[in-house]
């Protein structure tokens, strides 16, 4: 350390590279492609802080992180104290410093950025989670605000969203059951987030931090058939209810021979590798197409991630089809980056109009039309268009369709009086969470449709708050 | 973890065993089915809930041993051990109609499936014909329970062992020609069965409702596996059906689709045999 501290630091220097496993290495496996920082990384990235008055990173966060004053805590060489610090406002560090996307967030609004690189805050913040877990071991620092406070909450969905809400409510004393519909908790941690990105013992440990925390955990309960939302606060006790049920409904294009085997939904693809451990059959009794060639259809973060999977379960190629240019691609630049690294092939401007099979059912080719770009619309992208026959045919025998998500239906139409938005999303005010039914609370991609962790993380901070301030009103 | 109170074996490969879950057994409604997970490595599977008893705090599964998951329950899951996972009720429930003539066929192992159906026929006034059906003798099951369910009850047998020596689209088609008054028919069974039931019932333009056995992952309508065409349209059969309309269900694309992982089943089979998956001592 006092090596680092001799050099000047300067915010000029570049920030600190993240180690990562080799490309061709890695896209065989199912590790984790970046390594983390080593001490000496995060010292000397946090040397680059200039501790701002008045940070002008922070408000890029959503859940508000004290970024200068847990960088500060690493400056000295006291991570696990950094890491509390983060706790104090995002129960998840590890989580969010793997995943979020920090250019778009807090690392967009770094003076540093200005003139030099912005400080690397989403690897520090992962530096010090990892190191808290690792080394320091967990200290639990629940501080109950109001003890015993005889009031339950029922949370609906243990994804960041509900995860979040769950851990900040015990944290106030209250008493809190989490009701999972699948058999692990953690919601698109577990299921749609791959291993190599975010390796579940992570997700396992977080989610044992917040059990610790006395958050009782029901996986297997599926609210809508197992207990209705109004029944679990007239018959079952609870004060109030969260709902953060994500927006998990696949979407297919509606074009001929989506039904073949061999076509998949990315929430199919990605919950068979990831959650039932696909990848490891038949270790694992779920089985997975390998496919040989595979094409992913879409361009955001979902699409890369299955594009990643396929690779690593052995394909020879694997080409991602999207249906606008590079420019366009929704996906986090760092993540196309690593794909291509990979060995993904682009094939940019094309969009199938067709998936063929062979005489069993089975995969046999997508059937493209080449794409072209006109006028920017209304959202201001440029729209594409066919080109008149420029059909062709790509030689796949694995379709994975990843062009987005949409509500699931179940809730909504199992809780009369529940409001809807026009798209089966539940209308819930924004800073707080409530929705048309009292007591009742959502956030999360229920409510904003697909987004990131991070927000649906501040959808719970800020409902935890709500339900909070409506279970201490007084009350006949 | 959920306790196996009882099992019994009912024929030839086929078992019922009596869990104890309450809330399932609370919330279930005919026509509704479970997901299961024996252990930490296992395959999610869905199950009809056969039966379920409220008071009691049980469901009842009757499967059939077709691969992997379904053997090592059989052979290794006994009263007194314990499922990991079950999840339900899921799916839809049946529409159960009031004061009409209602033909329920089950065939095969399909006939766990079809009594409570049955029964909650008959409870909300139903005059309701039982047609069941199975290969042969050793395999029929649930017999006497279905029959107590059923105004008028009709046993069949493909090779004529035991009951009525004829496919169960025998007695339903010479039924509906006899009478005109019927209302609607439930038929569960494995695909083929289904088809020729609404093949059978379709000139008669009588409604036939059969419940798809699609293969499954999450069962709550999150990832697609299950996803079958009825009437052109492409349908989630854990979130839309279980139940459709057989007249409009494309059972070769049903067929298709229970295809798809066949070499994986053989392998899972292979190393379930020769590894040492299977812990216990029998
Ligand atoms: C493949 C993939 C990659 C992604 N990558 C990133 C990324 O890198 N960075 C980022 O910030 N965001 C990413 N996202 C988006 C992010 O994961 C989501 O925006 C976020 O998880 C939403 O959180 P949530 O709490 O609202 O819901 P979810 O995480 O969707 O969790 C909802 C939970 O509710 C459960 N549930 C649903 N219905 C019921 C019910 N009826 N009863 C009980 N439980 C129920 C579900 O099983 C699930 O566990 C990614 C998404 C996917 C699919
Ligand atoms: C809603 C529903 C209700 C069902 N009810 C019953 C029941 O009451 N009794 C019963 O014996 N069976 C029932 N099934 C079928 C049962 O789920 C399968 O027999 C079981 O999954 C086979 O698992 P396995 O590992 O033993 O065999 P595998 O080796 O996995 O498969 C053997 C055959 O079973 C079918 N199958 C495989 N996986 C699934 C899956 N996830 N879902 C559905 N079918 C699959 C395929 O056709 C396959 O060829 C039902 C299926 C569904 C969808
Ligand atoms: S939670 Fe995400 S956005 Fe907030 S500081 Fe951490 S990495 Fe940045
Ligand atoms: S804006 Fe950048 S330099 Fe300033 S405190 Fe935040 S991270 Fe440090
Ligand atoms: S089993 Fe996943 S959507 Fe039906």
């Amino acid at each position: 350390m006092s090596e680092i501290e001799k050099r000047a630091p300067s915010p000029k220097q570049s920030r600190r590279p993240m180690p990562e496993q080799d490309p061709k290495r890695r896209a065989r496996n199912f590790e984790e492609v970046a390594l983390g920082y080593s001490e000496e990384d995060a010292l000397a990235e946090a040397a680059r802080c200039l501790s701002c008055r008045k940070p002008t990173c922070q408000a890029g966060c959503p859940v508000e992180v004290p970024i200068p004053e847990f960088v500060a805590l690493v400056k000295e060489g006291k991570f696990a104290e950094a890491s509390q610090k983060i706790k104090e406002n995002n129960a998840l560090p590890a989580v969010c410093g793997r995943v979020c996307p920090q250019e778009k967030q807090c690392e967009n609004g770094c003076v540093l950025g200005k003139r030099f690189e912005p400080l690397a805050i989403g690897r520090l913040e992962r530096f010090v989670a990892d190191y808290e877990r690792e080394q320091a071991g967990r200290q639990l620092t629940p501080r109950v605000s109001r003890l015993a406070s005889n009031k339950k909450v029922a949370v609906v969905g243990s994804g960041p969203g509900g995860l979040t809400c769950a851990s900040d409510l015990a944290r106030l004393g209250y008493a809190v059951t989490l009701f999972e519909a699948l058999h692990e908790p953690g919601g698109v941690l577990v299921y749609g987030i791959p291993e190599f990105r975010l390796p579940k013992d992570i997700v396992k440990s977080e989610v044992e931090y917040i059990k610790g925390l006395g958050v009782e955990i029901r996986t297997d309960a599926v609210i809508g058939h197992l207990f209705g939302v109004k029944e679990l606060m007239s018959d079952h006790g609870y004060d109030a209810v969260f709902i953060a049920s994500g927006a998990g409904f696949p979407m297919f294009m509606n074009i001929p021979g989506e039904n073949l085997n061999g076509v998949y939904s990315a929430n199919e693809f990605l919950t068979r590798a990831n959650l039932m451990k696909a990848y490891l059959f038949p270790e694992y009794d779920t089985p997975i197409a390998r496919g040989k060639n595979v094409a992913v259809v879409g361009g955001g973060n979902v699409a890369i991630d299955s594009a990643r999977v396929a690779m690593r379960l052995g394909a020879e190629h694997v080409y991602l089809v999207y249906r606008r240019s590079l420019e366009e691609l929704p996906a986090r630049a760092e993540e196309v980056h690593h794909a291509g690294d990979e060995g993904i092939e682009f094939k940019l401007l094309n969009n199938p109009i067709e998936i063929l099979g062979d005489d069993s059912g089975r995969v046999s080719g997508l059937s493209c039309i080449t794409m072209e770009l006109g006028e920017p619309d209304a959202s201001g992208r440029r729209r594409p268009f066919e080109v008149v026959g420029s059909e062709f045919v790509l030689d796949v025998d694995t379709v994975i369709m990843a062009i987005g998500t949409r509500a699931n239906p179940l809730i909504g139409n199992a809780t009369p009086g529940l409001n809807l938005t026009d798209r089966g999303y539940i209308a819930a005010a924004e800073a707080t969470g409530q929705t048309s039914l009292p007591g009742v609370f959502a956030g999360g991609d229920i409510v904003t449709g697909s987004a990131t962790v991070i927000a649906a993380m501040g959808a719970g901070k800020r409902a935890a708050k709500s339900i909070d301030a409506y279970l201490q009103q007084p009350r006949p | 973890m959920f306790s196996i109170l009882k099992k019994e074996q009912l024929a030839d490969g086929i078992y019922q065993y009596t869990v104890e879950a309450p809330d399932i057994a609370r919330a279930a409604q005919a026509g509704q089915f479970v997901i299961l997970r024996l252990d930490e490595r296992g395959e999610r599977i869905p199950l009809t809930i056969a039966d379920f008893d409220a008071a009691a705090g049980t469901v009842d599964i009757v499967f059939q041993v077709v691969g992997k998951t379904t053997e090592e329950l059989a052979a290794c899951y006994d009263a007194g051990g314990a499922l990991l996972d079950l999840a339900g009720p899921l799916g839809r429930p049946s529409h159960i109609p009031v004061g009409k003539n209602v033909i329920v066929i089950g065939g095969g192992v399909g006939i766990a499936p079809v009594y409570p159906i049955a029964r909650a026929m008959r409870d909300a006034g139903n005059h309701v014909i039982g047609i069941i059906g199975c290969r042969t003798k050793d395999l029929m099951i649930m017999e006497d329970k279905l029959a107590s369910v059923c105004d008028k009850f009709i046993t069949t047998t493909d090779d004529g062992t035991w009951g009525r020596c004829a496919l169960v689209t025998e007695p339903l088609k010479e039924t509906l020609e006899k009478r005109q008054d019927i209302d609607l028919v439930v038929a569960i069974g494995p695909g083929p069965m289904m088809k020729f039931c609404a093949d059978t019932t379709r000139p008669f333009g009588v409604k036939t409702v059969v419940s798809l056995n699609c293969i499954m992952v999450d069962g709550t309508g999150m990832c697609g596996a299950c996803r079958i065409e009825v009437a052109g349209e492409t349908k989630f059969a854990c979130a839309d059906g279980p139940e459709f309309d057989g007249h409009a269900v494309n059972f070769d694309q049903l067929a298709m689709r229970l295809r798809g992982y066949v070499e994986q089943e053989r392998l899972a089979l292979d190393h379930y045999h020769g590894g040492e998956a299977c812990q216990c001592q029998k």
